[in-house]
This record gives structure tokens, C-alpha cells and sequence, in this order.
């Protein structure tokens, strides 16, 4: 059973980078380079971990947790957004910020412990041998995050709304001209990336190491972000990216548990080798046509008046 | 209105009265008043700067006015965004297009339709539009694969998808080759014919005179005149556009005869950015004392001949390139200026001046290989400004102080001081390209005079310009570049409109190796 014991731990590693690399990547397509994806992970993970832990549940817990983010995302839309500040420096002072307010709201609850969220059972189904718990057993944010993902493929690809988004993150200068509130769509879509990053961050809290440590994120949102650009913005692409990241780093792990002769530092950069590798091997293959990068994004939009 | 059977034309359609828009200090609309009729093509002339944009920005709703009133069928408006323009029928056809490069057709003109329309079957509505009003199109491309002729299409599809009663089009033609120029207006006929009204916003007078009913002139921001442009000739016009007399180029016939002062012979050079063209097999020369003029639709290589010649990019053979009989395929552009050339791009502020330096750093930047403005490593700032000043006086350039930075020059201004800067070098060869771009007709006469007096010296000049009829003015011979390859020269006085039209379409150029995409006729 020890490949089914690899599997499982595989989807519960990808699980965060998947749900906050969703995000960003529906900021990203509005046009809104919003680099505070660690620090509104780290937040929703501390908010996350206080509410569960004050109310006993993990439902309210990931509630807190998206609102954590969200609220993060919004002094983040408010500066770029609203004010017009530089992108890139306001993602990086957002991070910053990020890691100080979940240190002060994590101050009282180091050390303490919650029941962490409980695995999906189904009868019969769950246990049929070998692939049963690995696809019906999960923990329930597994679930909300390929819904997710899957959700946000439709919406890109198959509503008005979604090709408005894709619109203005292409040439905001033109959504506007044909009347669309670029300000507001962006606004929306980097609550929404908020919102996905602090459940990404959440989950770890809640499900994957059930107790709070400071600085528990361990720079999983700088991957997520790196995962959405080497993606090409494609929400498939997206999801291989963060499965593949996190098979490559369970199965280090495991090799070096194995007691391999290869330098553990080698081994745990391996995940980054192997990621990076592949995603960019695929654009290429297929992207010689054409970047797929939105072309506003990064850019701060200013109507005339 | 030849067709209306009496006399009486029909009520206005929209109506500005006294319209005036303010940014800060300046005014760019001052009281502006005029009618548009249904059945009418309106022409809105004016030079660049007139206030013809700032005026159509707000009978779309994208600016409000700061004094005045719009009335739409005789009743009070108040546009406040485009949304609202279309849904009175209001529909617009932008010079720089709002068209998104990575969506298809189809979700191009989705994006432009009201939220209320389904998007299911759109696509063959599209193909349905297309095909009534004559507007080739293929709805599910991706935009960034399609020539200009084709952007322009979409937008006025997606326009007619609407049913406006009045479209208007910001210099259409602007981009477009002859042949497709005349499928335009066939269309717009078409549409006048239906009872829609047309706002045709132009500096082309002979175009505005072929096919417009109406004309409003501008000039600074207030209406000159109001005129029917069939009844005046481009001379009058171009007086009230101006202000004034346009003075004529004077071009005496060419003095040809020497060796040629530049070679191009076998240059092919891959593009380097996937998007760019590929020049194939390009043979050129260019005789000391005469002017050739390269034409073409934009995006068919000029780009990446400007670069190769001017040693932006290195040809593969150093004698792919000569230069008054050295080979220059493989210097630089300092060296290939210490050879005599010299070199004017077509974008002013970011590729032929820094925005934010000031002229005499400009001069400086472009001019050190070949001036003295550097002693020992250290800059004779004394020299450096006397220099600008001999550029300014030389070819009238206004300016608010003796240095200003560049970016704060007019466009006419700035390419004055960029093309005087070059000339002044008394340079062997000068390859420009699109010199009078987006400079108003005064400044455009004194460029194109001074080209030719440099031509009348002895140097060779390579003018590359979509502009044909400043071809015609200035070139003594024509080469037409389609899909990064060249036509066979023509002398002008031989060169036949419609023969230069159909070679820049790529019609009756030789077959090309790779589909590089070009306009279709």
C-alpha cells in the first residue's frame, strides 16, 4: 500500500499551491500582478487556524481564512487599483505585511492543536482496494479545489463575464473604450485571488499539519505564482503544474528516506528542477504560435477624465 | 444629398451646439457647433491637433464636455459612457483599434455587442455581415494573425452588428492599401444608401472630396467652415485647414548618373521576434542625388529593412550592404555613420530620441561618432547647444526654452530638430522612414523640401512611407515592399497609382517562399 500512501500525500501537498495558484491566475488574466500571494496565504492560514480553533470548526475556519485573504487582497486593490501604485512593489510590501499580521494574530495559539478536517468516507466506495481512498477519501478542500480549477476554466472559456476578464487583461485601454469597468472587474478578481490564496493557505493549518507554526506557508505562495507564468495563464496547464510540484516533492521525501547517496539540498530543489522543466518544455512545444501573457499585465490602468 | 428629391434636407440626426472640452489650460474644443444628417457622409477635416478626436470622443461618450449641448433625433443627450452611445445607435471605428490580440474574431465582436446578445451563434452571424456588406472575414482567428485591412474590418462589423443609425470612423484609410481604400467606400455607400449617417474624420482631402456630402474644417479646436467639399477643390480646403498657404515642394528632375552611394544586393535576413517579417532576396541602390521611395502597408517588413540598413541588426554577409562602396553588412551603426550614413527611424520619441533627455543630449547621443562634441572623453556642453541652435534656426524649430527635453516638442516639432539633426551632418546617404508621420502639413512641406535639397547635393536618400501621395511628391523612383519582399523599381514619371496599389496588396509580386500574411485586396 505504499503507493497508495504516496498518492495521497502527492494531492494533500498539491492541494494549497493548486487553490492559490488558482487565484492568481484569475488576477493575472485581468491584468493584475498581484506578487502578495504568500503573505494573503499566510494571513488566511492564521485566520483560518484562529477561527477553527475559537469556534471548533473547520467549515468556520476556512471561512476565516478566505476572508483573511480577501481582506489582504483588498488593501492590495485599493493601492494599485484605487491609487494607481506600482504593482510589484505593492505585491512584495503586501507580502511583507502579510507575515507580520499572521505573526501578531498567531501570537496566542503557537503550539496548540485542532482536530484536523476529517476525510470524506463513503461506503463500499472508499474502500475499494488501492484507488479508493486516493479518489473518494480525500479531505473536502481537495474537492473544492479541482471544482475550483475546473470552475474557472469554464468561466475564462465559456461566459460573457469571463471574456470580458480575459478582455480586459489584454488591452485594458480597449475594454474601456467599448465601456467596460476595467477598475471594477480587476477589483473583483484580485478579491477573488485573495479569497483563493487564504483558503490555499488555510488548508495547511487545517488539514495538512493540523496545529499553528509561524511562517507555516514555507514560501508555497512564491510557487504558486511562479506555477501560474509557467503555466502560459492556462487553467489545465495549471493544475499539471501543481500535481507534478507536488508528486516531485513527496517522492524526494520518500527517496531520501530510502537512504540515496544524493545530497538532500540536490534533492529537495528537485521539485523546482522538474516543475519549471516540464511547464517549459510544453510552452515551448505548443506556444511557439504566440505568448499567451496577458498584455496589460502589470500595467496600472488610468482613465481619462 | 443628390439623390433627395427636394431641396429640404432631412432633420439632423445628432446635433452639437457650441460644444467645448477643456483639459486644464488648454482648449481643444472651443464652441463647436455642426449637424449631422441621415443619408449624409460627413467629413470632420482637420489637421492633427485640430480637435477632431477630442470631438468624437464625446458624441461616443468616452469625455464629457465642459460647456455645450449634444441633441440626438432633436432631443437633449447627455452620453456619459459608450454603453449608452450605442444603445441611442451611436457606433465608432477607432484609428488606433480596440481590437484584442489574443481573442478570436468572434470574441472580438462579442465584446462590442450589448450584454443582452447570445453568444451562440455568433460566429455565423459574423460571416453573415461580412459577406452583405462585402468585409472579408474569418470569424475564428485569433486577431494577432490578421493585417491591418482585416482589424479595421472587424471593428465596422461589429458596428453594423449593432444597426447604428450613425458610424463614425477615425481616419479610416490611414492604414489601408488603394485597393481595399476602395472596398471601403464601397461599403460606405452602401451604408449612406441605407439611411445610415457617416462621420468620416480625415486629413485626405481628395478622398473627403471623392466621397463625402458634408464637411466641417477644424483648426485649433473651432469650426472654420462648413462647406460641401465636392463643390471646392483641394487647394481651397487645404487652406482652411490650414490657415494659410501650403507652400509647394519644389523638385527640379533628379541628377542620376554616379555609382550607387548604397547597394543592397541579396540581403535575407530572419525575423527576430515571431511576429516580424522575414526579408527575402531584397536588391536595392540608391545613385548619389536621387530619392527612392519605398511604399507599403505597415507591417510588411519596412521595420526590418530600416534595421537591417541602418545596422540594427547585422546582415549575414558584409556585402549584403554597401555603403559608398564598402562593405557594411557587418558594422554597427556608429561605424556606418562614420561611413557618411545617416539615419532617421519612424518612431521619434523612444527610437530616434530619448523622451526624457534633453535635445543637446540627443544631439549627442546619435551625433558623437561623427561631431566634435566630445573632448577627451568630457562633453563641450558650449558646442552641444550651439549645435542645437543651428538645428533650430535652420529648420524652424519652436520650442519653449533652448533646451527642452524632447518629449515636450510637438510631433512636428520634434521630427523637424530629429530629421534637421541628421541632414545638417551633410550626410552621403540618409534612409528615413515615414518622415512627415503625424506632422502637421507646414512642418511636412519644410521636411520634404529639405530631403530634396540634400538629394539635389549629391547624397542618396532612401524615403520608406506609407504615405503614397508623399512618395509621389518627393521620389524620383518607387519600389514597393510586400511580405519583406521588393518590387522591381519604377521611375515616377512611369509609375502607374493603381499598378502600386495592387503591388502592395502582394498582387503580382513574386511567389513567396512562406506564408507570411499580407493584406488581401
Amino acid at each position: 500500500m505504499l503507493l497508495e500512501a504516496v498518492l495521497l500525500t502527492v494531492i494533500t501537498a498539491s492541494t494549497p499551491l493548486l487553490l492559490a495558484a488558482s487565484g492568481e491566475l484569475v488576477a493575472e488574466r485581468a491584468g493584475v500582478l498581484n506578487l502578495g500571494v504568500e503573505g494573503m496565504m499566510i494571513v488566511g492560514a492564521a485566520c483560518g487556524f484562529a477561527g477553527a480553533f475559537l469556534s471548533g470548526s473547520i467549515l468556520l475556519g476556512a471561512l476565516c481564512g478566505i476572508l483573511g485573504g480577501a481582506a489582504l487582497a483588498a488593501v492590495f486593490a485599493l493601492l494599485t487599483l484605487g491609487l494607481a501604485a506600482n504593482q510589484v512593489a505593492s505585491g512584495l510590501a503586501l507580502t511583507i505585511l502579510g507575515v507580520g499580521v499572521s505573526g501578531l494574530i498567531g501570537a496566542g495559539f503557537v503550539g496548540q492543536k485542532i482536530a484536523g478536517a476529517p476525510h470524506l468516507y463513503i461506503p463500499f466506495v472508499t474502500d475499494i482496494p488501492f484507488m479508493g481512498r486516493v479518489i473518494f477519501g480525500q479531505d473536502g478542500f481537495v474537492y473544492v479545489s479541482i471544482t475550483l480549477i475546473a470552475g474557472i476554466w469554464w468561466f475564462l472559456y465559456r461566459t460573457r463575464a469571463g471574456l470580458v476578464l480575459r478582455a480586459v487583461g489584454d488591452n485594458h485601454a480597449s475594454a474601456h473604450a467599448l465601456g467596460y469597468p476595467v477598475l471594477r472587474i480587476r477589483a473583483l478578481a484580485v478579491l477573488f485571488g485573495g479569497a483563493c490564496a487564504g483558503l490555499g493557505g488555510a488548508y495547511l493549518p487545517l488539514a495538512y499539519t493540523p496545529f499553528w507554526v509561524s511562517g507555516m506557508t514555507a514560501g508555497r505562495g512564491w510557487i504558486a505564482l511562479a506555477l501560474v507564468v509557467f503555466a502560459s495563464w492556462l487553467p489545465g496547464r495549471l493544475a499539471l503544474g501543481a500535481y507534478l510540484f507536488g508528486a516531485v516533492t513527496i517522492l524526494q521525501l520518500h527517496a531520501q528516506g530510502a537512504g540515496l547517496g544524493v545530497p538532500s539540498q540536490l534533492m529537495t530543489a528537485l521539485p523546482y528542477l522538474a516543475t519549471i522543466v516540464v511547464l517549459v518544455a510544453i510552452s515551448w512545444a505548443r506556444g511557439r504560435a504566440g505568448s499567451p501573457a496577458p498584455a496589460s499585465l502589470g500595467l496600472a490602468f488610468v482613465p481619462d477624465r | 444629398m443628390d439623390e433627395a428629391p427636394t431641396g429640404e434636407p432631412p432633420a439632423p440626426l445628432l446635433e452639437a451646439i457650441e460644444i467645448s472640452k477643456a483639459f486644464g489650460d488648454f482648449l481643444a474644443n472651443d464652441r463647436i457647433s455642426l449637424a449631422i444628417r441621415p443619408r449624409e457622409i460627413h467629413a470632420l477635416l482637420g489637421e492633427n491637433g485640430a480637435g477632431k478626436s477630442t470631438l468624437v470622443k464625446i458624441f461616443y461618450g468616452l469625455l464629457q464636455p465642459s460647456a455645450g449641448e449634444l441633441r440626438y433625433q432633436g432631443r437633449p443627450i447627455e452620453l456619459r459612457n459608450p454603453a449608452q452611445a450605442r444603445a441611442l445607435g451611436i457606433g465608432m471605428v477607432f484609428q488606433h483599434f480596440s481590437l484584442f490580440e489574443q481573442l478570436t474574431v468572434a470574441e472580438n465582436v462579442a465584446l462590442g455587442l450589448d450584454r443582452a446578445t447570445p453568444l451562440a451563434g455568433l460566429p455565423e452571424r459574423v460571416a453573415e455581415v461580412s459577406r452583405a456588406y462585402g468585409l472579408a472575414l474569418e470569424p475564428h482567428r485569433a486577431v494577432w494573425r490578421l493585417s491591418v485591412g482585416e482589424r479595421q474590418r472587424i471593428e465596422i462589423v461589429r458596428c453594423l452588428l449593432q444597426d447604428p443609425k450613425l458610424l463614425i470612423l477615425d481616419e479610416p484609410t490611414s492604414v489601408l492599401t488603394p485597393p481595399e481604400v476602395e472596398q471601403l467606400f464601397r461599403t460606405l455607400r452602401v451604408l449612406r444608401e441605407e439611411g445610415r449617417a457617416i462621420l468620416y474624420i480625415s486629413h485626405k482631402l481628395d478622398e473627403v472630396r471623392a466621397l463625402c456630402d458634408t464637411a466641417t474644417i477644424l483648426r485649433a479646436g473651432k469650426v472654420v467652415a462648413t462647406c460641401d467639399p465636392r463643390a471646392e477643390s483641394a487647394q481651397s480646403l487645404a487652406r482652411m485647414m490650414v490657415g494659410g498657404e501650403v507652400g509647394a515642394v519644389r523638385a527640379d528632375s533628379a541628377r542620376t548618373g554616379g555609382a550607387p552611394r548604397l547597394a543592397v544586393r541579396g540581403l535575407t535576413l530572419a525575423p527576430d521576434d515571431p511576429h516580424g517579417v522575414r526579408l527575402d532576396d531584397i536588391h536595392l541602390e540608391v545613385a548619389g542625388g536621387e530619392i527612392v521611395g519605398i511604399a507599403g502597408v505597415a507591417g510588411n517588413g519596412q521595420d526590418e529593412l530600416f534595421g537591417a540598413l541602418s545596422g540594427e541588426r547585422h546582415a549575414r554577409r558584409a556585402d549584403a550592404i554597401r555603403i559608398d562602396g564598402r562593405d557594411a553588412g557587418l558594422l554597427s551603426i556608429t561605424e556606418r555613420r562614420r561611413l557618411g550614413a545617416a539615419f532617421v527611424p519612424d518612431e521619434r520619441l523612444g527610437h530616434a530620441t530619448a523622451p526624457r533627455f534633453s535635445l543637446s543630449e540627443n544631439a549627442l547621443i546619435s551625433g558623437h561618432a561623427a561631431s566634435d562634441m566630445v573632448r577627451r572623453g568630457f562633453i563641450d556642453r558650449a558646442r552641444m547647444l550651439a549645435w542645437v541652435d543651428r538645428i533650430s534656426e535652420a529648420y524652424d524649430v519652436r520650442k519653449s526654452r533652448r533646451d527642452p527635453e524632447a518629449f515636450s516638442l510637438s510631433g512636428g516639432n520634434l521630427q523637424k530638430y530629429v530629421v534637421g539633426r541628421e541632414i545638417l551632418r551633410e550626410p552621403g546617404l540618409l534612409v528615413v522612414s515615414q518622415p512627415t508621420w503625424g506632422v502637421d502639413a507646414g512642418a511636412a512641406a519644410a521636411i520634404r523640401q529639405a530631403l530634396i535639397d540634400l538629394a539635389r547635393r549629391g547624397a542618396a536618400i532612401l524615403v520608406i512611407s506609407q504615405d503614397l501621395d508623399e512618395l509621389f511628391e518627393i521620389a524620383d523612383r518607387l519600389v514597393v515592399i510586400s511580405g519583406g519582399r521588393l518590387s522591381a523599381p519604377r521611375l515616377k514619371r512611369h509609375a502607374d497609382r493603381s499598378e502600386i496599389g495592387l503591388l502592395m496588396a502582394g498582387v503580382g509580386m513574386r511567389p513567396r517562399r512562406e506564408g507570411a500574411h499580407a493584406a488581401r485586396a
